[in-house]
């Protein structure tokens, strides 16, 4: 049988490791054995498809998606860029995902007790599918920097979160997206939890005044990395392998 | 210097965070949002195949429950087939299955569960089947890289032994962190499916 492509492997050295003792929540929760590398099957390159029936257009319009009096408070701002692979290419069709606090900091969340407010007419999550190019948009407001137990003082730097499918179960990934110029990355645990600083940067949106409208709203451009596919250009097995 | 090679970095990982719901699982965090909120149905109604139920709990390495964890699941459907355009007989897969789903615990208990239909072999790397399996990718505050690892079923002893990924794993014993428990509930089969992040016991997770 021919044997299906397989992605490239994970740097495990770029990614954050499972515990790092700074961001104080880590340590209970992170194996201390080594993963079992495998190699990609079925289970892994296969994953999940989406359709626009899954979703609605409006709900990567984080700005009128909950309101219900008026636009939320805040800063106004398109959060866009391209899904790609390790090789370059467009990820298209794919499903992104983003969740963030509001303007003041806050979640809507019946977890998050900050004394900032709750905007009434923000949600703050927000979804939508990759084009043909991998390219996503999303409106949104800026959201604020937000204070979290782990040292007495910790506050997170503004960021959103976002979740990326890919096409195989194995590119799965959940990232931060921070914003350029704010002091607090360099401060954060969570940031510093990934050892490069090359891969940090890469988790940093530029301003990008060119996708900004005038008199409307702000711009920051973030593309998405996922996982490059190998081409099988010769496979060969050694026998009894 | 050598030629480039061109190639870009995969984005780092960063944790999903305790506020994860608002993303995913809206509804869980406390409002409603979307027309329609994904992945509450992994099998669909049309789906063959034996109709069971799968619950656990994620302990940390205290022995705590984890109480804020997401789970997402993929799995073939009872004749191996994923829907996906990647594998060849998708088009066979009962409409409405999408072998794909996720969940939530409890914010109370730490206890998490999803119904969808026992999963057939699929074909491995190499072309030996493998035994029937879910995939699960965990997600949590605390987590700084999704945790993938694999449910097997205690009542497919035959197959599992034969399974080319759970005899890649050297220390025998552990195999048994991958498999399921069975018991009924109602008459309808519930597997049991505990997770330890940390310490005695300790979930084998794999690096995909
Ligand atoms: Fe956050």
């Amino acid at each position: 049988m021919t044997k299906p492509a397989a992605f490239f492997q994970r740097d495990r050295t770029w990614h954050p490791p499972a515990l790092t003792p700074d961001y104080k929540t880590s340590v209970a929760r992170s194996p201390r054995l080594a993963l079992l590398s495998i190699e990609n099957s079925a289970s892994e390159l296969t994953g999940p498809v989406f359709g626009h029936g899954d979703i609605d257009p409006g709900d990567a319009d984080l700005i009128r998606n909950y309101a219900h009096t008026g636009d939320p408070v805040g800063e106004r701002i398109i959060v866009h860029g391209r899904v790609l692979d390790e090789s370059g290419r467009p990820v298209p069709g794919t499903l992104v995902e983003i969740w963030q606090a509001n303007a003041g900091g806050r979640y809507r969340h019946r977890k998050d007790a900050y004394l900032a407010p709750i905007d009434p007419n923000f949600g703050g999550c927000g979804r939508t599918l990759t084009d043909a190019a991998g390219g996503y948009a999303f409106r949104t407001i800026k959201p604020g920097a937000y204070p979290w137990r782990n040292w007495v003082n910790n506050w997170r730097p503004a960021h959103i979160h976002i979740s990326v499918f890919g096409s195989g179960f194995a590119q799965r990934l959940i990232t931060q997206m921070y914003f350029e110029g704010d002091p607090l990355i360099q401060r954060c645990p969570i940031v510093r939890s990934i050892p490069d600083p090359r891969a940090i940067e890469q988790l940093i949106a530029p301003l990008d005044m060119n996708a900004a409208v005038p008199f409307d709203c702000l711009a920051y451009k973030f593309d998405i990395i996922l996982r490059g596919t190998r081409s099988t250009l010769f496979e060969n097995r050694l026998e009894g392998n | 210097m050598p030629q480039a090679l061109h190639e870009l970095k995969e984005t780092a990982s960063q944790t999903a965070g305790p506020y994860v719901h608002i993303g995913l699982a809206p509804g869980a965090a406390g409002f409603d949002i979307y027309r329609n909120e994904l992945g509450h149905d992994i099998a669909g109604p049309h789906a063959v195949g034996e109709r069971i139920r799968i619950e656990g709990v994620v302990l940390d390495g205290t022995g705590a429950p984890v109480k804020d964890v997401l789970i997402e699941i993929w799995q073939a459907d009872a004749n191996g087939i994923h829907a996906h355009p990647g594998d060849p007989r998708s088009g066979e897969v009962a409409p409405g299955f999408r072998g794909w789903g996720r969940v939530i615990t409890d914010f109370d208990t730490g206890l998490w569960g999803f119904d969808t239909v026992k999963p057939g072999p699929v074909a491995g790397r190499d072309g030996r089947l493998m035994a029937p399996h879910i995939s699960l990718w965990i997600v949590a505050r605390g987590i700084n890289i999704g945790l993938s690892t694999r449910l097997y079923f205690f009542d497919e002893a035959a197959a599992n032994a034969a399974d080319p990924v759970l005899g890649l794993i050297e220390q025998v014993h552990r195999r048994q962190t991958l498999i399921a428990s069975l018991s009924l509930r109602d008459g309808k089969p519930l597997y049991r499916f505990d997770i330890r992040l940390q310490g005695d016991g300790e979930t084998v997770f794999l690096d995909i």
